[in-house]
């Protein structure tokens, strides 16, 4: 495999609280290949927006604290960077597409106005472009994400657009900048779900067109196997599983990720299973070993004391999950408790 | 035989939202819902199912009280619900109870499980204990006693939503009204929800209005479905046939659209339609039918003319020029329009 766009690997995010610190972040390793479609899913708090603002940097710090890791994007670690490079980073290199578009876009602006410091700012020879230049990359922009009437738009406050509109208009600024990679955390998620398919499916062709990598964070797996080539699972601030899209729905092999798959109610009916007993840990004391250990149904003894590594199963499809591991030594165990 | 514990006849909301004009100042108003019929049989779960702004959320505050309706009526067991612009009486109101969608601003966070509990039982059913009633709502919904003396912020949002359920489940009531009951939730806890609401049903006997807009859902909770669009319900049909045949293409573009997690459910599926356009603003509804700026079988009449509810198989009923009006309703139109649009 060639060098990853982003490559993270064994990250700690902690936050500085009344009364101790939260662990939130326990080793999260994940990487971005270039021009592929990743998938973040997870339960809410599980840690997906915190790894995404660490790669931005847009964790407020303190709280937040980044005691060990390593986020390489393009062969350099973010961590490790000034502003002013960070800044180079954020918009050209790196965009982001938050949940809810009605608080992303400010309600006393304009789109237009909101758009022009987006382009300006974007590459050193927009800086010198005139306003008029600048307006017709926006509706450049407005076109691509299939937005009708682009003009009238630009001139436009955010509270005269339908969620739909403005969740497009995100999109279009997000990518005004031509990032190489795209976070998009839950694009859809306060859209109806037919405007949800067609912003998705927009997402889908542009990125396919311009070759951007894009993060796509999520808690709907539905989303996930339309829109993604390769999954992670992350809970409590771990990552659990990393498959291809059609390995992870074909055979789910952490007991998380059956549990979740399980959980989803079926457009074929069956009734609704119970999900996963248990809620997510306390991030101030996280269980030891296994952070799943506690609403694992599978539980064994070492993962109460140990942290599970990636095991790897087949062709790119790795778990975290001592159920999976063949090594010598746990085939011997295996043996002994036989 | 099973009896309508619900019947909801005409009913209409209107929400004045502004006046235009100067000198004949009329009012600007939304059309929250737009003239709707439908029955609740006891003891079944009704789905509604629509997307933001479709009047499913104003249709449960009807149901319960909170708004009065600008047009039609409203029988619980054939009573009236709205005789005489009255205060609603207490044992209708003991009758019909609801669960809101968001568990964290539907508890006081000033009061303790017990006093959110207590208050309802102290209103509708003052001569019993309410201390013994407290312990045995929690039990019903399989929650320690002992959270009777937390707050809500020391929950998690699942079990938030089971005290909202517990505190509906106070008044004995017949008839809940689901409103979104489980959208505020992850999937994981949205099961322990469902199911325990299930499990009450079975063993109370209560009628479920069930308002979501998760399709998939649906299919394993109601027992018959309502498909809303713009204030208006589109489709009515049992559960099993609504899935297997969906008449009206606002409700197939719908069905096509739900992100799934299997082959068997992509299989499913009615044929994908690709979802265009915007949902209309509900201030400036589409003349004739309001799906017709984003229906794929749009015809002319459908500019003019907004159709009416027709049976397209027992029990199953869509509003959609496809199936035949009646000929007093789109008879004016091919008048108007001569010959030549009857022929298209």
């Amino acid at each position: 495999m060639t060098e990853p766009l982003l490559d993270i690997k064994d990250l700690y995010v902690q936050f500085e609280v009344y009364g101790g610190r939260l662990e939130v972040l326990d080793g999260v390793n994940f990487r971005v290949g270039t021009g592929e479609k990743i998938g973040l899913v997870g339960e809410t708090g599980c840690g997906k927006t915190t790894t995404m603002k660490a790669i931005l940097r847009i964790l407020p710090e303190p709280p937040a604290v980044i005691p060990r890791g390593e986020i390489t994007f393009k062969g350099r670690d973010v961590l490790k960077m000034n502003s002013a490079e960070l800044s180079k980073v954020r918009g050209r290199g790196i965009s982001m597409i938050f949940q809810d578009p009605t608080a992303a876009l400010n309600p006393v602006f304009t789109i237009g106005q909101q758009f022009e410091p987006v382009i300006r700012y974007s590459s050193p020879q927009n800086r010198r472009l005139s306003r008029r230049e600048i307006r017709e990359k926006a509706i450049v922009s407005l076109q691509e994400v299939a937005l009708a009437d682009p003009e009238r738009l630009l001139d436009s406050y955010p509270l005269q657009l339908s969620g739909g509109m403005r969740q497009r208009v995100c999109i279009g600024m997000a990518l005004a900048t031509h990032p190489e990679l795209l976070i998009a955390d839950e694009p859809g998620t306060s859209l109806d779900v037919t405007i949800q398919d067609q912003v998705l499916r927009l997402l889908r062709e542009l990125v396919e067109e311009k070759h951007t990598s894009v993060i796509l964070i999520t808690h709907t797996l539905g989303v996930v196997r339309e829109t993604a080539d390769r999954v992670y699972v992350m809970y409590a601030g771990n990552m659990v599983e990393v498959a291809p899209t059609p390995k992870l729905f074909a055979n789910p092999l952490h007991p998380y990720t059956q549990g979740l798959m399980q959980a989803v109610p079926k457009l074929t009916g069956g009734g609704v299973a119970h999900g996963i007993p248990g809620r997510i840990p306390d991030y101030l004391s996280p269980p030891s070993g296994c952070r799943f250990h506690t609403r694992c149904p599978h539980v064994m003894d070492i993962c109460r004391r140990e942290k599970p590594p990636f095991f790897s199963v087949d062709g790119g499809h790795q778990v975290a999950c001592f159920l999976y591991d063949k090594s010598p030594e746990a085939r011997r165990d295996e043996a002994v408790a036989a | 035989m099973s009896t309508e514990i619900l019947t909801v006849d005409g009913l209409k909301k209107h929400f004045v939202i502004g006046y235009e004009g100067t000198i004949n100042r009329r009012p600007i108003k939304v059309k929250a819902v737009d003239g709707i019929n439908f029955g609740l049989q006891e003891g079944e779960t009704f789905g509604l199912v629509g997307e933001s702004g479709s009047g499913k959320s104003t249709i449960a505050y009807i149901t319960v009280g909170m708004y009065q309706p600008t047009e039609g009526k409203m029988y619980f067991r054939g009573e009236d619900l709205f005789a005489g612009n009255l205060e609603r009486p207490l044992p209708l109101r003991k009758e019909i109870q609801i669960v809101f969608q968001d568990p964290g601003s539907s508890l006081n966070p000033r009061r303790t499980i017990r006093q959110i509990l207590e208050l309802p039982l102290r209103i509708h059913r003052p001569k019993e204990d309410p201390l013994h009633e407290v312990m045995r709502l929690l039990d019903m919904v399989e929650l320690p006693i002992e959270y009777m003396h937390k707050y809500p912020q020391m929950l998690s949002g699942g079990e938030k939503q089971i005290i909202a359920i517990a505190r509906a489940l106070a008044t004995n009531p017949s008839l809940i009204i689901l409103d979104e009951p489980t959208s505020a939730l992850d999937v994981s806890v949205q099961g322990k929800v469902i199911n325990l609401l299930l499990r009450l049903q079975r063993e109370l006997g209560l009628t479920y209005l069930f308002i979501t807009h998760d399709l998939s859902l649906m299919r394993n909770v109601a027992s018959r479905v309502g498909i809303m669009y713009l204030g208006k319900i589109c489709e009515v049909a049992e559960a099993s046939q609504f899935f297997q045949d969906p008449q009206h293409p606002y409700t197939r573009m719908l069905l096509s659209s739900i992100p799934v997690v299997s082959e068997e459910e992509e299989a499913a599926k009615p044929e994908k339609i690709e979802s265009t356009g915007e949902i209309p603003s509900p201030v400036n509804v589409p003349a004739g039918c309001s799906f017709h700026t984003r229906c794929p079988h749009v015809m002319d009449i459908c500019k003019h003319v907004d159709p009416v509810m027709v049976d397209t198989s027992p029990g199953h009923m869509a509003r959609c020029h496809l199936f035949e009006q009646p000929a007093e309703l789109i008879a004016p139109f091919f008048v108007e329009h001569g010959d030549a649009v009857a022929q298209t």
